[in-house]
């Protein structure tokens, strides 16, 4: 039974670092003082799952995009996709299960995949609430691969009532173009403005808009309601837009993020960085507690993270857990397989898909 | 070929308590207080006073420091070249002042 949908590829894009190896696919190892099991029972820290009450499912690693700092190595010519059986199947768990409460939608841009739409219908009439990431850009690219336009996204989403949480560095074009490409903060700010036209981020509206910043180096998020006072004020004077809630989120040190801080030398010293933020009160809150994240090929993960370094999730009675084996007990009594690269949701004020932890 | 300045050296700062830790202690406490959290003024403000003043100071490893520090208070470039240029325009005025030296001693002189 297969859960992967090949879509089908386009001429590489020059500035794509994905060359169908994957040069850190493995666990960022660090140093032995970034081990982060150790560091947990250093500290007597204990970290079950508490609940699944989102689960977030990577549809696709397709995207209209190729960011700096992309821990999936998203970009137009990635082709690895959830196939219609697997989509099925999460709507199954889904109605199986009603203490799932949210249906996370992620990728690549998950509005590419072929399947978005009738996920996003099926999942909004069983009554669950739906995240859609969204990079604000896909609305204005033609579809990479069929070519289609998806200027009907802003309204597909306000339709079907989708929270949608979309990624802005910043409120200036210098760090959001610097790590998501020239242009992009042009089109954001565009889109947000259609958002906006439709209702979402209204102060009387129930249609959620929420920003993501990540910062724009190895460095951390400043304080995540200081920022978000920043935001409002700017893009409002200077654009007319608003927004419901500010996520911080830092940046992790996988995939993309790594070759550039390997690349550049400051791998170690990153890792030292968010070693040095460990924040007890942030481990607590980490959302792979809370949730079930779900792979192109239909495969569980405690996080998206561990899903881009091929880091498992654990099962009893399953060598490898996927959505076609899903069992809602064996998940809770799961011990979440951590790494190195958990540092980066417990620095400081903590990080996760839905902002500081702590 | 060595040099004085090495930008790994600045995780070394807590050595400066060798031969007198008491002292680097207090610094360290005395720092602490001052830039650690928000208080008459924000942890964002003090960090583009110090970047000013690393700047003023000419001293990298306080400017790369500093520089993070803000970035991580959440300041933009912007924010950070204006303080830079009140660090600047501080030293500019400071010489210029100088000059009414000047002018009495060409005054003392010439008249």
């Amino acid at each position: 039974m297969s859960a992967v949908l090949k879509i089908h590829p386009v001429a590489p894009d020059s500035a794509d670092t994905h060359d169908g190896r994957d040069p850190l696919a493995a666990p960022p190892a660090g140093l032995a003082r970034h081990d982060f099991d150790a560091l947990l029972a250093a500290r007597g820290l204990n970290l079950p799952p508490q609940s699944i009450s989102t689960l977030q499912v990577n549809i696709t690693r397709l995207c209209n995009q190729v960011c700096r700092h992309c821990h999936v190595d998203a970009s137009p010519t990635r082709t690895e996709a959830l196939s219609r059986e697997g989509v099925e199947r999460c709507i199954a768990l889904l109605a199986a299960y009603p203490e799932i409460r949210t249906l996370d939608i992620t990728g690549g841009a998950p509005e590419l995949h072929p399947d978005f739409a009738w996920m996003v219908q099926e999942a909004r009439a069983l009554g669950r609430q739906v995240l859609v990431r969204h990079n604000l850009t896909v609305t204005f690219d033609p579809h990479p691969q069929t070519g289609a336009s998806m200027a009907h996204l802003p309204d597909f989403f306000a339709r079907h009532g989708c929270e949608v949480v979309c990624s802005l560095p910043y409120y200036q074009a210098y760090f959001t173009d610097s790590q998501r490409g020239r242009g992009v903060f042009d089109k954001s700010i565009e889109g947000l403005k259609r958002l906006n036209a439709l209702g979402y981020g209204q102060p009387d509206s129930d249609r959620v808009l929420n920003l993501v910043y990540n910062p724009a180096g190895p460095y951390l998020p400043a304080a995540q309601a200081t920022l978000q006072t920043d935001f409002k004020r700017e893009l409002q004077a200077r654009f007319g837009i608003v927004f419901n809630s500010l996520y911080t989120i830092t940046n992790m040190p996988i995939h993309r993020f790594a070759l550039h801080l390997h690349k550049s030398g400051q791998f170690e010293a990153y890792m030292d960085k968010l070693l040095t933020a460990f924040n007890p009160q942030a481990a607590e809150g980490v959302m792979c507690r809370n949730l079930i994240s779900v792979g192109y090929d239909g495969s569980l993960y405690d996080c998206d993270f561990n899903q881009q370094i091929e880091l498992p999730a654990e099962m009893a009675g399953s060598a490898r857990p996927s959505i076609f084996d899903f069992n809602f007990a064996a998940l809770m009594q799961r011990r979440i397989r951590f790494g190195a690269h958990c540092l980066g949701c417990t620095a400081g004020a903590g990080s996760s898909c839905g902002g500081v932890t702590a | 070929m060595s040099n004085y300045f090495d930008s790994d050296d600045l995780a070394r700062f807590g050595e400066i308590g060798q031969h007198g830790q008491k002292l680097a202690d207090d610094f360290f406490k005395y720092y602490g207080a001052v830039t650690g959290s928000d208080g008459a003024l924000t942890k964002r403000e003090k960090a583009l006073i110090a970047l000013a003043v690393a700047h003023s100071e000419k001293f990298a490893y306080c400017i790369d420091a500093y520089t993070t520090a803000c970035l991580e208070s959440g300041s933009n470039p912007e924010q950070m070249m204006e303080a830079v240029h009140v660090a600047a325009v501080m030293k500019a005025g400071i010489t210029l002042v100088h000059s009414v030296q000047m002018h009495k001693h060409l005054d003392k002189l010439v008249s």
